[in-house]
């Protein structure tokens, strides 16, 4: 108790909130631009935190860290592209909403769904630390084979219309994670003698390519549809009414902010998942639990909460792995060990003892770095939406062009990646007009490496077996999630026939 | 027209001592324009951050600033083929290298697009010695516990490591020859999911390096290391030597410069980077670096060494 207050003093210092505050409004603008992401961000930061105590460099990245995750909504919203690859799930229903006219609803019930999401994570990581580090271990090659799996039913959620169409999308995306050096053997694949290929197809290269292009060339081609054009003019009184109305439609559902926080959380001590799978999943739980499924997709903000619920829990919640066990949850967190690494801090369940004020000023300046998002959101938030809203869209479309090629460059230093991103760009424009989304292609792309992995480190595992599969369903976690995938496929088939067998009785009654 | 020929005769002694001096100055002061030192792993990683601890002492010793950008993929070869292409032998632009990876992929690979040899190594400064661990809970109380187990279960005794035909992998190799059993390697991404890996039970013991039983000394044990000596933050630790296995590896790290750097260049070069190892020294061995600093001809011959050590390995294992 006495290091936690200890930790608050030091946090609470007037220079240590600046440095918060100046941090996720900075992380609020790099998420806000598509293409520039929170991993980036924190290496672009990273020499700057050489200058500074550990304390204050890690609360810079976790503030940076935080106000990107949330950022990447703004994107997503007004412009139907992912901010950052955890905001996927919000351009579901936070685009149709802002083509409705909706779309500073949509940004209000964003905040505060981060705002939640992100205080959820830093209590969660703050009580809960031990228990989830230890639930974390759980999962081997095996379980990663199966969490795997199951992210790739999501494909049936997320493929609108032809369930074909969705998994030939899902496939591509598969046959394209396999393009590079191989997870376990080391050989390199479907590189055509290019040496840079070796490098593979980056998941953000991916996502602007499969993203952000196809956008903008609709955009060029048919113009933009009208984006509440109307909530411009709102002033700040009329503003805040909308907010407040929003707010209390978000807090009104607390059933739908808790199951995405758990899934969230959960999603975030699996090593290398990521926010993307978290706002995922949450995103395909909300429309599963609906009472009306068939408004996702189409501006229910119930989707749009859970993706940036679930997503801002990750923030804090993959610092569990990383502060225990040394193990970074998501892409961001290994530039986070780094530093802790420079600052001769080991990770392990002794940091949030025997560098307790650190470890917990560093904890708890997240949850602040969360709060603040509500005032720079809301304000920096209208900036970003007039300027998005009001600039032309012959404008705004080679804007959009230059930060991606820019951003994509900047990723690895690399020509190919342009090349790639744009390949992709053209390629996902051309499916989405025959029915094919982007949102499966990315999905079985990161899924896809996580799956092969599983199963043959597994199988490698098994090799004093008869039958090596075996060692696949061996540990009872195994087998739930083997349950978990059976239900998830298995749950819309059963529904779908008593839903036929229903309408045939009804069909029959009718002829007598 | 006397005046003229003064002139001349003053202009082109002027020009020709000019000429001297800036050709004088140009070897004297290298270096005068910002070095890039590119990192081929993703920042945050050991790469990334031995670079940025080595970087403000370059930065003195040097006098220009030194510049540390990534170019990762691959496992490093996209850098390197990258820079071996495409770099000029200036001084300017150095790239980080590590064994035994610039040794294994152009074996494995067709298309690797590098060569082992074709650069000029300006120093090897890091060692990371393998080491064999388990978990506090784990039966294997010795390497003997280990090997005997082993003898009698032929490939139930999984050991994970960091990639494959990586140092953790060759090490293995080792171990199942000198000690004649048949044991499975798992290769991870990385060291980073190795310790949950190993206390999650997902495999009995590691392949790793040393720096993972200095991280965590509470959860596991170190049953030996993979050097000549023992490893002065490990004291209690036996080489795999001192127990009758003839088996010493592990990762070096270094920097190169492109083929053909002017020898007094790479010798500035060796000079600041091993003066820098000696001011990261206090920092770095605590972290279960070895801080070395093999140099000119040493370096080169490091680098063949380790190619006919894990060439036979490689190439016996491949023709299984």
């Amino acid at each position: 108790m006495e290091l936690f207050l200890e930790a608050l003093v030091s946090i609470l210092q007037p220079h240590m909130l600046l440095v918060i505050f100046i941090g996720v409004t900075a992380g609020l603008f790099v998420g806000a631009l598509p293409g520039l992401t929170a991993t980036m961000a924190l290496a672009v930061l990273l020499p700057f935190t050489f200058t500074m105590d550990a304390l204050q460099g890690l609360v810079a990245l976790g503030a940076v860290y935080m106000g990107t995750i949330y950022g990447g909504s703004f994107a997503a919203i007004l412009v139907n592209t992912p901010g950052t690859p955890s905001s996927i799930a919000t351009t579901f229903d936070g685009y149709p909403m802002a083509k409705q006219g909706r779309a500073y609803e949509a940004i209000c019930a964003a905040t505060v769904a981060s705002v939640i999401g992100g205080v959820l994570g830093v209590l969660a990581l703050l009580l809960l630390a031990p228990p989830l580090a230890r639930m974390a271990l759980f999962f081997g090659p095996a379980e990663m084979f199966w969490v795997a799996i199951l992210g790739l039913t999501l494909i049936a959620a997320l493929s609108e219309g032809s369930l074909l169409k969705g998994l030939l999308g899902g496939c591509i995306g598969m046959i394209l994670g396999t393009i590079g050096v191989s997870p376990v053997g080391g050989e390199s694949r479907f590189t055509f003698g290019i040496p840079a290929m070796q490098g593979g197809v980056e998941l953000i290269v991916a996502l602007i390519g499969l993203f952000v292009v196809p956008e903008l060339l609709l955009m060029a081609t048919r113009g933009r549809a009208a984006i509440d054009a109307a909530g411009m003019k709102t002033g700040a009184r009329e503003g805040m009414a909308i907010f407040l109305r929003t707010a209390r439609a978000v807090l009104a559902k607390p059933v739908n902010l808790i199951r995405s926080a758990v899934i969230g959380q959960v999603i975030a001590i699996i090593p290398g998942a990521g926010g993307s799978i978290a706002s995922l999943v949450s995103y395909d739980a909300a429309r599963r639990s609906s009472k009306r499924p068939e408004t996702f997709g189409r501006g229910n903000v119930d989707g749009l909460v859970a993706s940036e619920t679930s997503n801002n829990v990750m923030v804090a919640g993959s610092m569990v792995p990383l502060l225990t066990l040394g193990i970074p949850g998501a892409p961001p967190d290994a530039i986070i060990l780094g530093v802790m690494m420079l600052h001769g801090l080991r990770p392990g369940f002794e940091l949030f003892s025997t560098s307790g004020v650190l470890t917990n000023g560093f904890i708890l300046s997240m949850g602040v770095a969360a709060l603040l998002m509500l005032p720079v959101g809301l304000l920096g938030g209208r900036v970003i939406y007039r300027i998005v809203v009001g600039t032309p869209y012959f404008f705004l479309v080679p804007s959009i062009a230059l930060v991606t090629i820019l951003g994509t460059y900047a990723l690895r230093n690399s020509m190919v990646d342009v090349l790639i991103m744009l390949g992709l760009g053209v390629v996902g424009y051309l499916l989405r007009n025959i029915g094919i989304g982007s949102a499966p292609i990315v999905l079985g792309l990161i899924l896809g490496g996580i799956a092969e992995m599983g199963y043959v480190q597994s199988v490698l595992g098994g090799m004093a077996y008869s039958v090596p599969q075996l060692r696949l369903v061996e540990n009872p976690l195994s087998q739930i999630l083997v349950l978990l995938v059976v239900l998830a496929v298995g749950a819309p088939m059963v529904g779908a026939w008593r839903r036929r067998r229903v309408g045939k009785e009804r069909d029959a009654g009718g002829e007598t | 027209m006397k005046t003229t020929a003064t002139a001349l005769a003053v202009g082109s002694c002027a020009f020709a001592l000019a000429l001297a001096t800036s050709s004088a100055m140009a070897q004297a002061e290298y270096p005068e324009e910002p070095i890039t030192y590119v990192i081929s792993f993703n920042p945050g990683g050991e790469s990334d951050v031995t670079a940025r601890f080595q970087e403000p002492h370059l930065e003195e010793s040097l006098g220009v600033d030194v510049v540390v950008t990534h170019r990762p993929g691959g496992g490093g070869a996209v850098a390197w083929s990258d820079f071996q292409r495409s770099a000029e032998p200036d001084g300017y632009t150095l790239i980080g290298v590590n064994l035994p990876h610039i040794v294994a992929q152009p074996i494995l690979r067709d298309d690797a697009g590098y060569d082992t040899f074709d650069w000029d190594i300006v120093t090897w400064f890091h060692f990371t010695p393998s080491a064999l661990v388990v978990s506090k809970s784990s039966p294997f109380e010795t390497l003997e516990d280990l090997v005997s187990y082993a003898q009698e279960n032929p490939q139930v005794v999984t050991l994970g490591g960091s990639g494959t035909f990586s140092a953790n992998h060759l090490e293995t190799l080792r171990l199942e020859n000198e000690a004649e059993i048949d044991l499975t390697y798992i290769p991870f991404t990385g060291t980073g999911p190795l310790p949950s890996a190993l206390l999650g039970n997902h495999v009995s013991a590691l392949m790793s390096y040393t720096v993972l039983g200095l991280q965590m000394p509470d959860e596991v044990r170190v049953l030996a290391v993979a050097a000549e000596e023992r490893v002065s933050t490990l004291p209690d630790v036996p080489t795999f030597r001192e127990l009758g296995y003839d088996i010493v590896g592990g990762a070096y790290r270094g920097v190169a410069a492109p083929k053909g750097t002017p020898p007094e260049i790479l010798e500035t070069l060796a000079e600041a980077f091993g003066e820098t190892n000696e001011a990261i020294r206090e920092k770095q061995e605590p972290l279960g670096f070895v801080m070395t600093h093999e140099t000119g001809e040493d370096a080169v011959d490091l680098v063949e060494t380790m190619r006919q050590a894990y060439g036979d390995v490689i190439e016996a294992e491949m023709g299984n």
